[in-house]
């Protein structure tokens, strides 16, 4: 085991160089850069820019360098944590992602666990009573929230949490605590705002999730080896969670890896109509503007966040299953 | 009228199953799986369930358990069972969720089935399962249990029980694993055991093993015996009473002794006729419960007979020295590293005859099914050489560029052990016979439909039938599909890789006389691979025995059967049970894994690795393998 992991993450590092340089490549592609945007905003509303002082910029931030040398300083600025420089908000990328990484995580975990703890009960339910009333109507809830859009939910939660809880509408936490330190009453504003988002972000991975775990488990509930269980005396729960779940679970655990990504980049556009301090409207924001380091860092937060699920689901994977773990294959 | 002991008080019996009837409900309509099933078992006794697929033996021992399907309910009758000094319950009776039933269940009654490899749980070790019984059962704690596992394991035959805790049922051989399924039903000593099938899917060799081993432990522990299988063999080495069932109906019950001795029933006296066996006369017919009629007189006609001159050139098949190995792939630091081959086929010579049908034989994983794969060429040699006769001219199969390969393919096809697998289920039987046509671009699709109507009426099935999808159809039904759509390129050379091994007698019988008919009539070339020597012994002209990759003899059927050389021949031929009360199997013959072990055998047949070997021939056409050292032949030719 020791060395399959030492040998993935050596494997991370090449994985991760070509993710960085495509990134940086695909920034790089519209035509122009930050400053020709800049100054096409300026002049449309009819101010003058003197060309001396664009000259002057272009030379501080690199702009003119040929592109691998660009590359070159971004990349191994990373590496000693520095991110570069973001045009729109003149501040240095980690500044102004800050906080920012941390509500977004905090969000994706959440997300992630609210997901299984409602998914799991419900797709057990259902396997364990097909085509019962309860089946049918867990299933008809599921297929509601796999068809409503996030954010219409989304508006629709934040009108009823005003109205009756009287929480404040938008943002994560309420706004006298904006700027302020962490401390405990901001954490509970925090809590306080963060189960909107939550629900609104996982209703529809709840609903693919519960349809998956039902029929993973219809597959596995008549295969011999429960029924060996049920011969030996297992109570029903104690067979249902030792037997069959555990194998359905392999599927989960395989997905942990895409889900990570797909539900921060899933959730930008709740991020937006929320207005959540979160990484998805920046995101956005930098793409339009060309505020290329600011992109290119979010990407590559991206990028991580995906290589690591990855890793981790295939650890999880090996720990959990005796059959990827100790079964070496044959070659023809 | 209850049985007497000896103290003159009765005994009742341990269970008795009286007027039960199961229905299962499907789609509103009500469908009887048993209608009054009677029989009683007393304690320490063995009763034999026999009756072919769907004739609800399973369904009966479901219903001891309490562990019947949601769709069926027992709508009649009661299950009484008496353990030990307790008191009577009747089964039928109680909710099979309360705490009675739990207390019975892996308890006092217990069940073990017949794919060892899919009853076992894939991610928990054989220690954990086992022990789990036993904690569910007993007050125990954790080392306690897992003290008691390990002296079961030891019991069942484990040659390492403290390390076999935790193994993988993956990682065990067939019979070990049913090993361990014992182990885990017995654990908590219950007083009856349902066996439903349990050496159907091992070897014949491991299938005596495990019977003896059921044997010993139930006189050890003083269990009673449900057996459930289809084989008239095993049952008459391990039954004292015998119940006979029909599409959910007793036909016959009663002694082994008196059923064996003198069947009344129609319906077994069919059973033991329909069952390949040793004694059989040349040229003597199997006859099936139901007969097929199929229409042969088209294909016949398209053949060309071979001249002497095209049978002159050489034999069918000519295998020299084939050999392949298997690596182990071992996960290192980058990609993987090759490791210690372990040979699958080596050095195999063979010839196979135009028109004969040759049966080799062996345990699973001797190589049987490398070597016809590699016949195919699905898999690639490491060495040797295969030559085909294609009327009268030599091609070398390994030298064919994938452009000659495909112009080949329609000579030489194969058929496979299951029928579920084996064909498409969204396919209609329609598509399946028609695809090798229509990869090969032959005939227009009319032709080809008109073809794929003469093909089922070739394997007796209704061309009514051609649109319809291979569940609809029976396994037995569902492996002459299988057969015609080998048949449908006309091949001259047909494959068979245990094509009766996974279906009930009565149906094996059919088909067995299916292909010995279609062989002669067609006048095709045959390997047959089986493990079953009696099937061999049916249809086989000359047989060939292998063992861990080697041909260790080969001669004509009679020359196997009626003298066989090889300590492994011997061994195979003394594990087949006979469906005869007289004939009871050896079990010390087959004394732990002795027979397929070549460092064991008596000399000169004993090998070490690596040691040279060669062909003897002992009598005209009849080879055995040995090892030349010292002076051997006097003992063999004596």
């Amino acid at each position: 085991m020791g060395p399959y992991i030492l040998r993935r993450l050596l494997i991370m590092i090449p994985t991760l160089v070509v993710i960085s340089f495509i990134i940086f490549v695909i920034i790089q592609l519209p035509p122009g850069d930050y400053l020709e945007t800049y100054i096409a905003e300026l002049e449309s509303q009819g101010e003058w820019v003197d060309p001396q002082q664009i000259r002057m910029l272009r030379e501080q931030y690199g702009l003119d360098e040929p592109f691998l040398q660009q590359y070159w300083t971004w990349a191994t600025g990373m590496l000693h944590g520095d991110f570069g420089y973001s045009f729109e908000y003149g501040l240095p990328v980690t500044e102004v992602v800050g906080d920012r990484v941390f509500l977004t995580t905090l969000i994706s975990i959440c997300t992630i666990l609210f997901t299984w703890m409602v998914a799991f009960p419900i797709g057990m339910y259902s396997a364990t009573h097909q085509y019962s009333w309860g089946d049918y109507g867990l299933t008809l809830i599921g297929f509601l929230g796999l068809a409503t859009p996030n954010f219409l939910l989304a508006l629709v939660m934040l009108y009823f949490a005003n109205v009756t809880f009287g929480t404040s509408i938008g943002g994560l936490m309420d706004p006298q605590y904006l700027e302020a330190d962490w401390s405990w009453a901001k954490f509970k504003s925090v809590l306080e705002h963060l189960w909107i988002p939550v629900v609104v972000i996982g209703t529809s991975g709840t609903a693919a999730m519960i349809r998956r775990l039902r029929a993973n488990l219809l597959d596995e509930l008549h295969k011999p080896y429960v029924v060996t269980a049920r011969a030996k005396g297992v109570p029903p729960f104690k067979l249902l969670c030792k037997y069959p779940l555990r194998v359905a679970l392999n599927f989960f655990i395989a997905d942990i890896g895409n889900m990570l990504p797909s539900i921060i980049s899933g959730a930008e556009i709740v991020a937006v109509v929320l207005s959540l301090p979160t990484t998805g409207p920046i995101l956005i924001a930098a793409l339009q503007s060309q505020d290329m380091y600011l992109a290119g860092s979010f990407l590559m937060f991206l990028a991580i966040l995906t290589v690591v699920g990855v890793l981790v689901s295939d650890i999880a994977l090996a720990l959990l299953d005796p059959r990827i773990r100790l079964q070496g294959g044959a070659s023809r | 009228m209850p049985s007497v002991a000896a103290g003159g008080e009765a005994i009742k019996p341990l269970l008795e199953v009286n007027r039960l009837a199961v229905d299962f409900h499907v789609h509103g309509t009500r469908v009887p799986a048993i209608r009054d099933l009677s029989f009683r078992l007393m304690p320490g006794e063995t009763l034999a369930l026999v009756g072919e697929s769907g004739s609800g033996k399973t369904v009966s021992s479901q219903a001891i358990m309490g562990i019947l399907p949601k769709a069926a309910q027992i709508s009649a009758g009661e299950i009484l069972f008496t353990p030990e000094g307790g008191k009577t319950v009747d089964i039928a009776q109680l909710d099979p969720d309360s705490d009675e039933m739990f207390h019975i269940r892996g308890n006092r009654i217990s069940l073990i089935f017949q794919e060892p490899m899919v009853s076992l749980s894939p991610m928990h070790s054989i220690g954990n399962q086992i022990r789990e019984a036993m904690l569910l059962h007993r007050d125990v704690d954790r080392r306690e249990a897992t003290r008691a596992t390990i002296e079961m394991l030891r019991l069942v035959g484990f040659p390492n029980p403290g390390e076999a805790i935790n193994a993988y049922p993956f990682e065990l051989s067939g019979g070990l694993r049913q090993r361990a399924m014992i182990a885990m039903a017995l654990i908590c000593h219950p007083s009856l055991l349902i066996a439903d099938e349990p050496t159907t899917a091992l070897d014949v060799t491991v299938q005596a093993q495990i019977l003896q081993l059921i044997k010993s432990l139930q006189k050890e522990l003083g269990m009673a015996v449900l057996l459930i299988t289809h084989d008239l063999g095993v049952v008459a080495n391990m039954a004292d009473s015998v119940v006979v069932m029909y599409h959910g109906e007793v036909t016959e019950r009663g002694s082994a002794t008196a059923l064996f001795r003198a069947p009344q029933h129609p319906y077994l006296k069919a059973l033991f006729s329909a069952v390949p066996h040793f004694d059989m006369q040349a040229g003597e017919r199997l006859r099936p419960i139901r007969e097929i009629s199929h229409d042969f007189e088209h294909f016949s006609r398209l053949r060309a007979p071979w001249t002497e001159e095209q049978k002159a050139a050489g034999p069918h098949l000519r295998i020299r020295g084939l050999s392949k190995r298997f690596t182990q792939r071992d996960g290192s630091w980058f990609g993987t590293r090759p490791q210690a081959a372990n040979p699958a086929v080596e050095n195999v010579d063979l010839d196979i005859a135009c028109g004969e049908c040759f049966g080799l034989v062996g345990e699973s994983g001797c190589g049987k099914t490398t070597l016809s794969k590699m016949l195919m060429r699905a898999v690639t040699p490491d060495n040797g050489t295969i030559t085909y006769n294609d009327h009268g001219r030599m091609v070398d199969l390994l030298g064919l560029n994938p452009e000659q390969l495909r112009a080949f393919r329609p000579k030489m096809q194969v058929v496979f052990q299951d029928p579920y697998s084996a064909l498409n289920p969204r396919m209609t039987v329609l598509n399946i016979l028609c695809e090798p046509l229509a990869i090969h671009g032959l005939g227009s699709q009319a032709e080809q439909q008109e073809r794929a109507k003469e093909l089922m009426a070739l394997v007796g099935l209704d061309p009514r039938f051609l649109n319809r999808y291979p569940h609809s159809f029976s396994g037995g039904q569902r492996q002459r599909i299988s057969i015609a759509r080998a048949l449908a390129l006309e091949p001259e050379l047909v494959i068979f890789d245990e094509p009766v091994s996974a279906l009930d007698v009565s149906v094996q019988a059919q088909i067995l006389n299916l292909l010995k008919d279609l062989q002669k009539e067609l006048g095709l070339t045959y390997l047959f691979i089986s493990h079953n020597l009696a099937v061999v012994d049916y249809v086989a002209e000359r047989i060939g025995v292998m063992c861990r990759g080697e041909l260790v003899e080969v001669g004509q059927r009679e020359q196997i059967f009626r003298n066989p050389r090889h300590p492994y021949t011997r061994a195979l031929l003394a594990a087949v049970p006979y469906p005869d009360l007289d004939r009871p199997l050896d079990f010390a013959l087959l004394e732990e894994g002795r027979h397929n072990e070549p460092s064991r055998w008596e000399p000169p047949f004993r090998r070490h690795p690596d040691q040279p070997s060669e062909f003897m021939e002992i009598e005209p056409r009849h080879l055995v393998r040995i090892t030349p050292q010292g002076d051997p032949l006097r003992s063999l030719t004596s």
